[in-house]
């Protein structure tokens, strides 16, 4: 008896010990789509296991789609530690409690990574995360089919890119030279914000109350409208998100298209693509009340409120944030950090995006940083989609969502 | 014989401990959620709100019921539920008449016309997103070869027509489940009385009439019980083909209640909007429980 209580002891004093010493073992969810791949995510993380032999991690990888609803409903049981996190879900986490706050970052290193990015993880004056995707659209184009239109360079404004769809349809080059992401889905509104900005609109002030009835919304539905009417935009974009804009234009049925870096190794990628001899990206056109515009799709990676491993994950979030990962895996992503757009590698992946990231970046709009922006959003989508199918005048469509942004805006 | 006090209690002792686990489930993932998920839809659940946690009592379920995009919501599921109950009940019917008849290849016909339904709804749901994709989808491709339509449509742009083109992916992914039901019933009915009415002369269409559909009653009301139930809360279709666009044209009440909870963190709203799902799935299965026990007792 005596002996079996001792071998007991024995066995437990061994779970212990194994438990005392085992590594810390952290969950990560990161998306599928667009910016870095699975396969760089992957290989970053085991660089970092290597570096830290006492953190484990496990990744998971969803749509990004499922990111937002994972990321809330694991919130309190902290399945995941560390979270790729959104922009515009940075207000609205952080107020409901859905995520931590994180130290703030160096002087030196707030200096190094881009203003843009770097603001869509701060709410309430404090750090909510580490900006790690760094995006933004820009203008594609089919060199071959601007060339055959008898055009020399990409349109600097919106109203040069509808004269040039024009030209195309007319000439028969491609059946509807524009695609567009406006299904009912952020991805709308990432393109709504370009419009907007472009003809100088803006859908909040700076101390978050809505003005959507600015005449700059205004035109920008009309264009979006005037585009469809003179069936130069694909009728299919009101389905499209950015995948699909991708897919029409490398099977060559688009000549322009609004899109995420990734669009560019996309379109260039043999296996995919029709057009990798004739893919074009620029400067995404202005008009006379800026020379260009862009949307910030900056992705952050935070702490989930649930976590109870938080030092390594914050370890893990540097990493993965940090110069080396960034310029290591920068073919399918651009840094964060500014100084690395001087550095070879980063260069070498990508001479174009390189070059043309730090000229498009000036322009760069946030989404608005609201906690209430989802519910906006979704109602903003539909109303925009309502003008979009001829249902309601762009006037009556901004003026209800301005009476509806209103009311959200006295309500919290 | 009498039974010693100490062996009756080790007994009531162990049956307790042997339903214990499932009275540890029942409350712990059925009755507790069901119980929060009430007092979320009586409180101010919206986790971005200053006044988080504040009893309203029953003010959730009036200003739902006062909303406009609720009952816009409401008819569209209704809409969706009544077409697609009723197209999958005619169809499954049909389908088990012909399945019922005797000829070559009837059993491997059966098997076949199971497999819709034993896919499981994601994936179905992504097969028929597909099948609709207005650049290199199936039906588009057929459907111009054909010369049927001249060019390629956008299925899933226009509101009405994106929530008919849904239900077309539920019938034809729901439909093998009430073959199956009323091909069980037609195997119950006596051929005997097909023979005898033929001989009295009696058509197709009479005996299936006087015949046929009386027997198949009581599976009738089953079938559509529960597709009705089933429809109202459907989400996976939605979630996957069209994510309640285009303009918000097939919005169902349940992928509503997602929305509230998931996008915009309003627990309570999508507590409230949960209950009155509830609520309506149970008045229909009232209604229809009762028209069947009418049936029986031989009252029209």
């Amino acid at each position: 008896m005596g002996k079996r209580i001792g071998s007991l002891v024995a066995a437990l004093l061994v779970i212990a010990a194994c438990a005392w010493s085992a590594p810390a073992t952290i969950n990560a969810l990161f998306m599928k789509q667009a910016g870095y791949s699975e396969e760089d995510v992957t290989a970053g993380t085991k660089d970092f296991e290597n570096a830290n032999p006492n953190i484990k991690v496990q990744l998971t990888f969803v749509p990004y789609e499922q990111l937002e609803e994972k990321i809330i409903t694991s919130a309190q049981a902290g399945s995941y530690d560390v979270v790729l996190s959104d922009g515009p879900f940075t207000a609205k986490f952080a107020k409901a409690g859905i995520i931590k706050e994180v130290p703030a970052l160096s002087a030196a290193d707030q200096k190094d990574i881009f203003a843009g990015a770097l603001s869509s993880t701060v709410y309430g004056g404090k750090s909510w995360g580490m900006p790690w995707l760094n995006d933004c659209k820009y203008l594609f184009y089919n060199t071959k089919m601007l060339k055959a239109a008898g055009f020399n360079n990409p349109p600097k404004t919106w109203d040069e890119l509808l004269a040039q769809a024009k030209v195309m349809k007319a000439k028969n080059i491609v059946k509807y030279p524009i695609a567009w992401s406006w299904a009912q889905a952020e991805a709308l509104m990432c393109d709504y914000t370009v419009l907007s900005a472009a003809f100088g609109g803006a859908m909040f002030d700076s101390r978050g109350n809505p003005t959507l009835t600015a005449a700059g919304n205004k035109r920008a539905l009309d264009f979006m409208v005037k585009t469809l009417n003179e069936g130069v935009t694909n009728p299919n974009s009101l389905e499209f998100v950015e995948d699909n804009v991708l897919a029409t234009f490398a099977n060559g049925d688009a000549a322009f298209g609004l899109n995420w870096t990734y669009m560019y190794s996309g379109a260039m990628d043999p296996e995919k693509s029709k057009v990798v001899n004739d893919v074009g990206v620029a400067l995404i056109p202005g008009s006379d009340k800026a020379v260009s515009a862009t949307v910030n799709g900056g992705q952050p990676l935070s702490i989930s409120a649930g976590s109870r491993q938080e030092k390594a994950a914050w370890q893990y979030v540097q990493y993965m944030a940090g110069r080396g990962f960034q310029k290591t895996y920068s073919k399918n992503a651009v840094p964060i950090w500014q100084s690395l757009y001087a550095d070879p590698v980063v260069i070498g992946y990508n001479p174009v995006i390189v070059k043309l990231a730090g000229e498009q970046y000036k322009y760069l709009v946030n989404r608005p940083s609201l906690p209430y922006y989802s519910e906006f959003s979704t109602d903003f989508q539909v109303r925009i989609q309502e003008v979009l199918r001829g249902k309601k005048t762009s006037d009556k469509a901004l003026q209800e969502e301005q009476a509806f942004a209103a009311a959200l805006a006295a309500k919290k | 014989m009498t039974i010693p006090r100490r062996q009756v209690f080790g007994e009531q002792r162990f049956a307790l401990l042997i339903l214990a686990p499932a009275a540890v489930v029942i409350f712990g993932v059925v009755l507790a959620p069901l119980v929060t998920t009430f007092i979320y839809s009586l409180k101010n659940m919206e986790l971005i709100s200053a006044e988080r946690g504040r009893f309203l009592w029953f003010a959730n379920y009036a200003m739902v019921l006062g909303s406009p995009w609720f009952w816009q919501a409401f008819f569209r599921t209704i809409y969706f539920t009544f077409v697609s109950v009723a197209l999958e009940t005619v169809l499954g019917l049909l389908a088990a008449l012909l399945l019922n008849t005797r000829f070559t290849g009837a059993g491997f016909l059966r098997v076949l016309v199971i497999v819709p339904w034993a896919i499981p709804g994601i994936v179905s749901a992504s097969i028929w997103k597909w099948i609709y994709n207005p650049e290199y989808g199936v039906l588009n491709a057929i459907l111009t070869r054909l010369h049927i339509i001249a060019e390629y449509r956008a299925w899933l742009s226009d509101p009405f027509l994106a929530m008919n083109m849904v239900i077309v992916a539920d019938v034809w992914k729901m439909t093998p489940f009430a073959t199956i039901f009323f091909l069980a019933a037609l195997q119950f009915i006596n051929r005997s009385l097909y023979e005898a009415a033929t001989v009295d002369g009696a058509g197709v269409f009479a005996r299936f009439w006087h015949i046929t559909l009386p027997y198949l009653v009581p599976t009738l009301s089953v079938v559509v019980v529960m597709r009705t139930v089933e429809k109202f809360k459907a989400f996976d279709i939605f979630y996957v083909i069209t994510r309640g666009g285009p303009a918000n044209g097939t919005k169902v009440l349940v992928y509503e209640a997602y929305l509230k909870a998931f996008a915009n963190l309003q627990y309570s709203i999508s507590s409230t909007l949960s209950y009155l799902i509830a609520i309506i799935v149970l008045l229909f299965t009232v209604l229809y429980v009762r028209s069947m026990k009418r049936r029986e007792a031989g009252e029209p």
